[in-house]
């Protein structure tokens, strides 16, 4: 499971780099969002596959009486899907106003914070 | 999208999908569920009213603003995490206690009172965006 | 200990000038003088205890784990330039506070001044090298800040920039020296090294610690080729020209080299070096010297050549040159501070500096022109003032038959006759003539503005006078401290027939003949230096815009203001990292075998990798959010598989919901149809973002491949139920066990969602608005 998966993980994480060197806002937005899931995938990964049952302890005992999935990776994932989640909803509504006031989802044509401009830098003391 | 079922449909489905929520949130420290997929799911209850029935609908019903539900999360977590310190112990420890009602034993708990908190930061952030993307919608 | 205390003193003033300067407008100069002149009094009394070579260190620890000390070194060299910055320190105190009379940035100008005082005092006492060098740089600060006084003016800052960085870089060199020293030597304090058996000529370093020291004390004492700094610092108010680049701090590296020459001197390199630039200085500074109408400028030259002088004589090394050099530079504080004055006081007085203005001011500032007269004389080396003995000892100093001395000599005469001339310029030449029409009618100025150069012009002829006591006091004990031994000095202010004497009158003559062919000489150098039309100071100017040119290329090339760049050098690097640690620590995982999974898994993964192929290729936004939802689902139908019920479900309702804003967002922003990139650049992302795949799955294989350490999560496991009272062992982690990292994380959900909704909130600005507002920025 853990070599499928980390063949997985690489082709998620390629098409994602794939998408975020687009110039495209919402090519890249799409890319974050597939980074999101391969680095969930990658630590889901890491923690391996022990069993297939969740790691929850039984009514009538103090500890797991059968081998149960790993908790860490999960509950390190949980938060990071909420997380990645609330940062995907920036980004969208940053590229949303973006493309709203500057007119393109062209990265290359917003220039506000670093405009082209070839001028020699600032002479004097 | 406001088809005449759907909207009548929705205010039930809901109420019904806020009461779930809470559900998964009070039982989560034992069985799967909790704060983080409550919220998620009383968020969605409340986009799913909105979509039906309009924005103010729901903003009305919410009764306060949504992100002044997600602050008092924060606030009751915090706090819950603060409670230890009374007990002399560091912040954050958790703190256990049954309280009789009824006939009923209630176990009460420090992390309860936080996972509350998580469920309404998640409930109040993800509504609120949730929201005022529709607003634009009708503009 | 006393000795310790008194080098706050200075910095106390300087703390005490803004706070006074609202009460005691008049008399803040008056008041603050007192600080210098107790300390020039307590080192004067001081001064009687180190006759002949003796010296004393006094030292508490200041970083005992770094071997520095907080220490003084008592002789006669640091006595005397104690005396000197604290003597001539309070004279320039009160002409300051005549200079800028009124003025609301006099307290300001006192603190820089009494800053500096603080930093040259501590310099010249200074016994360990690091506490030296701290106050080698705050001199260096403290110039910059004075120089830079004015700094409405651009070329105040530029003077000010160009002494800094100059000044600043030679400081970085003798800090380089300097612990060159104490790492080679072990000595880390001027006693040690004098202690040290052969001082440092031994060492195998010795010719790099040579350099290093040189490009301090070369750069801080102007000398050629770095002269061009001071003549600009002439910028500063007059008072600061007088007292930090005449009198004082441009002293610092002359200072240095004798300090160090009973420790380094008396070595070939030292023997050739030091006098070559100092001779080349002299001649360079009195030659450029004559050309200037400015008398401050006419001043900043001659002050160049002193130092070349200076330094020649101390390269030189003989005991007649020590005590000529020791005697020159005492004469020089003297005469060059009181001419500064006084011609800051034909500024303040007559409202212009320049030659070709000023005449016949001898009917209206007699007194004035008595004092100039006087230090001129002396600045010309004529009987009976301490000019005079300076001369003739190191002429005694210079003489030999072998053609090096004869060079020298030859040199010194030349720049000694040059500065005649110009003494005379400035002390003589405005005051002759017929009275002109000045911008001011010109009159005698307060008594603050003249007590200063008088006192200092006194006591030139009082030390040529009474020579006995002057050389008993002070000449013997600093040349016997440049020396190393005792140095005899007997001097004497009557002329006698001798070959220095005829060597001074053959100064004199030259001097009065260049003094009456000066207008032509000025022309004839003045064509000379057009011809030549390239000096170091306009190097300076082409450095610093190679440096800037050079800074914006650099800038503008890594940021280039294009993210698709900027994503792809991030990108390389990552793939780059990861693909070489893999191969150079031979980490490559090791082909795995055929993997046994059951078909609904397969089935899943296969969904993810087709939801996510469909990403990439659709089309149209429903075929990119639909498939995007695909993909979501399918991870988390496959983390339901794998024993993750929570995370699947979050999975679930995020998905919902991404799908739910992505549809309301979506519907408003286009999706190109196709991708924009052309087929080449499509090879080329396309192979970036393979190998960073390539590099995180093998990453991750090999990290599988390693056993696993359960330790954590077994903890989790155990103590689940048992400490924390609940079953669910994810919940009871995320709530309890790392209840901190929760806390964290909502704090940054909810931060995330004020921010989209003051995004969405936020006024639409029109695009000709942040046109027009970068207009202006730009």
């Amino acid at each position: 499971m853990e070599t499928v998966l980390s063949v997985v993980v690489g082709l998620l994480f390629a098409s994602a780099v794939y998408l975020m060197l687009s110039l495209h806002t919402i090519r890249m937005l799409l890319g974050v969002v597939l980074l999101g899931n391969a680095v969930n995938l990658l630590i889901f990964t890491v923690g391996r596959f022990r069993s297939d049952v969740p790691p929850i302890i039984p009514v009538d005992s103090y500890v797991p009486t059968t081998d149960v999935a790993n908790p860490l990776p999960q509950a390190l994932i949980l938060t990071a899907i909420v997380i990645s989640f609330s940062f995907f909803v920036f980004l969208l509504v940053l590229a949303y106003r973006a493309y709203q006031d500057l007119g393109t989802d062209d990265s290359d044509k917003m220039r506000l914070a670093e405009p082209v401009e070839d001028d020699s830098p600032p002479r004097g003391y | 999208m406001r088809t005449v079922i759907f909207r009548t449909v929705a205010p039930f489905l809901t109420a019904l999908m806020i009461i779930f929520s809470i559900f998964i949130l009070l039982r989560g420290h034992n069985e799967p569920g909790g704060g983080f997929i409550g919220g998620l799911i009383a968020a969605s209850a409340n986009a799913v009213y909105g979509i039906a029935c309009g924005v103010s609908p729901v903003r009305r019903s919410l009764r306060f603003h949504p992100m002044t539900i997600a602050g008092a999360g924060l606030f009751i977590a915090t706090l819950a995490g603060l409670a230890s310190i009374f007990a002399k112990a560091g912040f954050l420890t958790g703190l256990w206690t049954t309280v009789h009602l009824f006939g009923q034993s209630i176990d009460l708990s420090t992390p309860l009172f936080f996972d509350i908190g998580v469920y309404l930061v998640v409930l109040g952030t993800f509504s609120s965006i949730g929201l005022a993307l529709e607003e634009r919608e009708v503009e | 200990m006393i000795a310790l205390a008194a080098l706050a003193v200075p910095f106390l003033a300087a703390i005490l000038a803004p706070l006074l300067g609202r009460f005691l407008s008049r008399w803040l100069a008056i008041v603050l003088a007192l600080f210098p002149l107790l300390l020039f009094l307590f080192w004067l009394r001081l001064l009687p205890h180190f006759f002949g070579d003796r010296s004393e260190a006094i030292a508490v620890p200041w970083i005992p784990s770094f071997g520095a000390e907080f220490s003084v070194l008592l002789d006669g060299l640091s006595l005397t330039f104690a005396i000197l910055v604290s003597g001539i320190g309070t004279l320039i105190v009160l002409f300051a506070g005549a200079y800028l009379k009124g003025d609301a940035r006099l307290p300001r100008f006192l603190c820089y001044l009494f800053l500096f005082m603080g930093a040259m005092q501590g310099l010249v006492l200074a016994d360990d090298l690091i506490m030296l060098f701290v106050f080698w740089e705050l001199t260096s600060i403290s110039s910059f800040l004075l120089i830079g006084f004015e700094r409405e003016r651009m070329s105040s800052r530029r003077a000010a920039i160009q002494a800094l960085v100059v000044t600043g870089m030679g400081g970085l060199s003798l800090l380089a020296g300097f612990l060159l020293i104490r790492y080679a030597s072990g000595a880390s304090s001027m006693s040690e090294i004098m202690a040290l058996e052969n001082g440092l000529r031994d060492l195998p370093v010795y010719l790099a610690c040579f350099i290093l020291v040189l490009g301090g004390a070369f750069t801080k004492s102007a000398q050629f080729p770095f002269h061009f700094w001071l003549p600009n610092a002439m910028e500063a108010p007059t008072p600061v020209s007088a007292y930090l680049h005449s009198a004082t701090m441009v002293k610092a590296g002359v200072y240095l080299l004798m300090r160090l020459q009973p420790a380094m001197g008396d070595t070939v390199v030292w023997e050739t070096v030091l006098p070559v630039f100092g001779a080349v200085t002299l001649l360079t500074g009195t030659i450029l010297g004559l050309r200037q109408t400015d008398l401050k400028l006419v001043l900043a030259y001659t002050t160049v050549a002193s130092l070349g002088l200076l330094v020649m004589l101390t390269g030189f090394g003989t005991e007649g040159a020590i005590a000529g050099a020791v005697l020159y530079l005492i004469a020089h504080s003297l005469f060059k501070g009181g001419l500064f004055m006084v011609a800051g006081g034909i500024d303040h007085e007559a409202g212009s500096r320049d030659l070709r203005q000023l005449s016949g001011l001898r009917h209206g500032m007699p007194l004035t022109f008595a004092i100039a007269l006087l230090c001129a004389l002396s600045m010309g080396g004529l009987p009976p003032f301490v000019g005079f003995l300076a001369k003739e000892e190191m002429y005694y100093g210079l003489l030999g038959d072998d053609p090096w001395s004869i060079v020298l000599l030859a040199a010194a005469i030349v720049g000694n006759g040059l500065m005649l001339a110009l003494g005379f310029i400035v002390g003589l030449r405005p005051f002759l003539g017929k009275e002109m029409k000045a911008p001011k009618h010109a009159h005698e100025g307060p008594p603050d503005l003249w007590v200063g150069p008088a006192i200092l012009a006194l006591c030139g002829i009082g030390a040529g006078l009474f020579y006995h006591v002057f050389h008993e006091t002070i000449s013997i004990p600093m040349a016997s401290a440049v020396a190393g031994e005792v140095v005899p000095v007997e001097i004497g202010p009557i002329p006698h027939l001798s070959t220095a004497f005829y060597l001074t009158v053959l100064t004199i003559a030259l001097g009065v003949g260049i003094y009456l062919l000066q207008d032509r000489l000025r022309a004839g150098v003045d064509r000379a230096l057009v011809a030549f039309g390239w000096g170091p100071d306009r190097g300076f100017d082409q450095v610093i815009a190679g440096l800037t040119t050079a800074a914006h290329r650099i800038t503008y090339f890594f940021q280039s203001g294009r993210l698709d760049l900027y994503m792809t050098t991030v990108f390389c690097a990552l793939a780059f990292t990861i693909l070489f640690s893999l191969s150079f620590f031979s980490e490559v995982p090791a082909l795995p075998e055929w993997p046994d999974l059951a078909i609904h898994e397969w089935t899943i993964l296969l969904i993810i990798v087709v939801g996510m192929g469909t990403v990439i290729m659709a089309h149209n936004r429903l075929t990119a959010i639909v498939s995007l939802g695909i993909q979501g689902f399918g991870v988390a139908v496959l983390f339901m598989l794998e024993g993750a019920p929570d995370l699947s479900f979050t999975q679930f309702m995020v998905e919902t919901l991404s799908v739910v804003i992505l549809a309301l967002v979506m519907t408003r922003i286009p999706l190109a149809k196709t991708d924009h990139r052309s087929d080449p650049e499509k090879l080329i992302d396309g192979g970036i973002a393979g190998l960073c795949g390539i590099g995180i799955g093998a990453l991750l294989l090999a990290v599988t491949q390693t056993p696993f350490d359960s330790r954590l999560s077994e903890f989790y496991e155990q103590y689940s139920r048992t400490i924390a009272h609940g079953r669910n062992i994810v919940n009871v982690i995320i709530v309890d066990f790392r209840g901190l990292d929760t806390l964290g994380e909502i704090a940054v959900v909810m931060i995330a969602g004020l921010a989209v909704l003051g995004l969405i909130r936020i006024r639409r600005p029109r695009i000709e608005d942040i046109a027009t507002e970068t207009g202006d920025r730009s």
